[in-house]
């Protein structure tokens, strides 16, 4: 089955999105990443959406509940990389992204990472 | 026009349609600027236009109507295509109405009744007319399309987003904002954001009169922008009156910091970034007080 | 349709929507015919999300359906018309749905206030037990 490669650096996950993402794959990657901040004991995690083009109300859905499930197993969650056009869409759609941290790049997510939880 | 008038121009146009080309296309020759591949392209042109002419006159609508759709969207393609090749609107408005020769002369032949002959001649004139006046119009379009983009392209080359420090930028806004100028110097802020990778990006506008509720809309969607994207957004400028402004318009700023100078949102931006500012000593008189 | 009938329309692609992956193709097709039409990055942006939010609407809530993407000009004007139609159950309070954060299946409620936010044109049509038709344009400024 398909599924988000799911990588650790120290204290944090990694997740980069680079594949369109349907509703199967959407689901199994939060589980995988449950699974995994309580398995290595992750104080954060960062997802890297540099390589998506779009970014509907189902991606931001599904980023909201990693950001709260996340919350909710003391580990922190940044999205980092969205394109200015994604951006400037997400803004029109409506889109909130409330209580999910953003950075520009991964170096800086991960600073962003070591600060909140030092 | 009245069904028995049109009858007449359409029966004559039908009948002797190649006729009639072979005229309009001679009678083009001296107006014709010199080249052969746009001698075949008017052509060409020429001949899909008399067809579509021809069918549509079988109907009695008038030129704006849905009859002539056909003929409208073949007249739009080549009044496009000569704008950008740089043809004036009386060149190509005289290409349609040139046709009016080659049809009153085919008419003078094929209608012996004066009566007849004088309204099929006049309702050709009509509907060659509408159809010259349309060409205008689609040019005039086309015109003030190619203007639109090269104004957008020399803004995007002139976007005044500068780096005033190791990840600020500042983008001081000058001069009075339309909607499209607003959101393509925006949509370049952003991109500057990824380029310098920058933390903060300071937009400055002192040197804008007035803003009215789509800038600032425009505004307020950038700086939202920015902050998904990881970038903090600080508004400096605030003159009195645009502060007023913007509490009339309901605008939410309470999400934003606000500083009334460019300088002042340096230091704070400076700080953010974990940099600090250091006097060197002796610039500064006795007698002031050192401020921060 | 807002459009009537004096649009052209250029290029017709017919997408049946049953799974996401199908949503996935959609977002392509309707990707490679905004670039076609001659869209800034940002506008083909809005319109691929505008269908993605339609389209995964029709499946979730319309059962399954189609979307109908047309390259249509009218006058000098080009742009590109989506169509998104479903058999399902239909919307009984359309002004309803259309409200920011309004769901019946625990989204973000934003489709279809979002998928209109997005676009020049927007036209809906739909009531109970008729199915579902929402039709979104957008054009090309100059």
């Amino acid at each position: 089955m398909e599924r988000i490669p799911i990588l650790r650096m120290g204290r944090f996950l990694l997740v980069t999105i680079q594949v369109d993402m349907h509703d199967q794959l959407a689901l199994t990657l939060q589980d995988d990443l449950t699974q995994r901040i309580v398995k290595d004991r992750a104080k954060g995690v960062l997802i890297d959406i540099s390589s998506l083009d779009v970014v509907d109300s189902f991606i931001g859905r599904m980023i909201s509940n990693i950001a709260g499930m996340s919350r909710v197993l003391d580990a922190q969650t940044v999205v980092v990389g969205m394109r200015p056009a994604v951006a400037i869409t997400l803004v029109e759609l409506g889109l909130d992204l409330a209580g999910v941290r953003t950075a520009l790049n991964v170096e800086k997510g991960m600073a962003l990472l070591q600060g909140a939880t030092a | 026009m009245s069904k028995v008038d049109s009858a007449v121009l359409a029966r004559v146009v039908r009948a002797h349609e190649p006729e009639i080309l072979a005229d309009w296309i001679q009678g083009q020759a001296s107006v014709r600027r010199p080249g052969a591949l746009q001698e075949v392209e008017q052509r060409r042109v020429s001949r899909e236009l008399l067809g579509a002419v021809s069918e549509s006159l079988q109907s009695n609508g008038d030129t704006g109507g849905h009859d002539w759709l056909a003929v409208r969207e073949i007249l739009d393609g080549f009044s496009t295509q000569r704008a950008l090749e740089g043809y004036s609107p009386v060149e190509t408005a005289t290409f349609v109405f040139s046709l009016k020769e080659p049809v009153f002369a085919r008419l003078r032949k094929e209608v012996s009744d004066p009566q007849q002959l004088a309204t099929a001649m006049w309702a050709a004139s009509r509907v060659i007319d509408g159809l010259g006046l349309h060409t205008t119009e689609a040019f005039q379009k086309t015109r003030e399309e190619v203007i639109a983009r090269q104004q957008r392209e020399l803004l995007e080359l002139s976007t005044p987003v500068v780096e005033l420090w190791d990840g600020i930028l500042a983008l001081p806004l000058i001069g009075t904002l339309d909607s499209n100028r607003t959101q393509v110097v925006m949509e370049s802020l952003l991109e500057k954001i990824v380029e310098a990778r920058a933390a903060i990006a300071i937009i400055d506008i002192t040197g804008v009169p007035t803003v009215d509720t789509l800038v600032a809309q425009h505004l307020m969607k950038t700086v939202a922008a920015a902050r998904l994207m990881g970038a903090d957004c600080i508004i400096s400028g605030i003159r009195p009156q645009i502060a007023q402004t913007i509490v009339h318009l309901g605008v939410d700023l309470s999400q934003v910091v606000t500083k009334s100078s460019l300088a002042d949102a340096f230091v704070v931006a400076l700080a953010r970034t974990g940099a600090r500012v250091e006097g060197r000593g002796a610039a500064i008189p006795a007698s002031t007080t050192a401020g921060a | 349709m807002a459009l009537g009938e004096q649009a052209r329309v250029d290029t017709r692609d017919e997408v049946a929507l049953r799974s996401g992956e199908d949503v996935v193709r959609l977002r392509q097709l309707v990707r490679e015919r905004a670039i076609a039409v001659g869209f800034s990055l940002v506008d083909q942006t809005k319109v691929v999300t505008a269908s993605s939010e339609l389209g995964r609407n029709t499946i979730q809530y319309g059962g399954g359906g189609k979307a109908l993407i047309e390259t249509v000009a009218a006058g000098a004007r080009r742009g590109l018309r989506l169509a998104f139609a479903d058999q399902g159950p239909g919307i009984q309070d359309i002004a309803l749905a259309m409200k920011d954060g309004y769901t019946t299946g625990g989204g973000l409620g934003l489709g279809l206030s979002g998928a209109k936010r997005l676009s020049d044109e927007f036209d809906i049509v739909s009531a109970p037990g008729q199915g579902t038709r929402v039709t979104i344009v957008r054009w090309k400024p100059y």
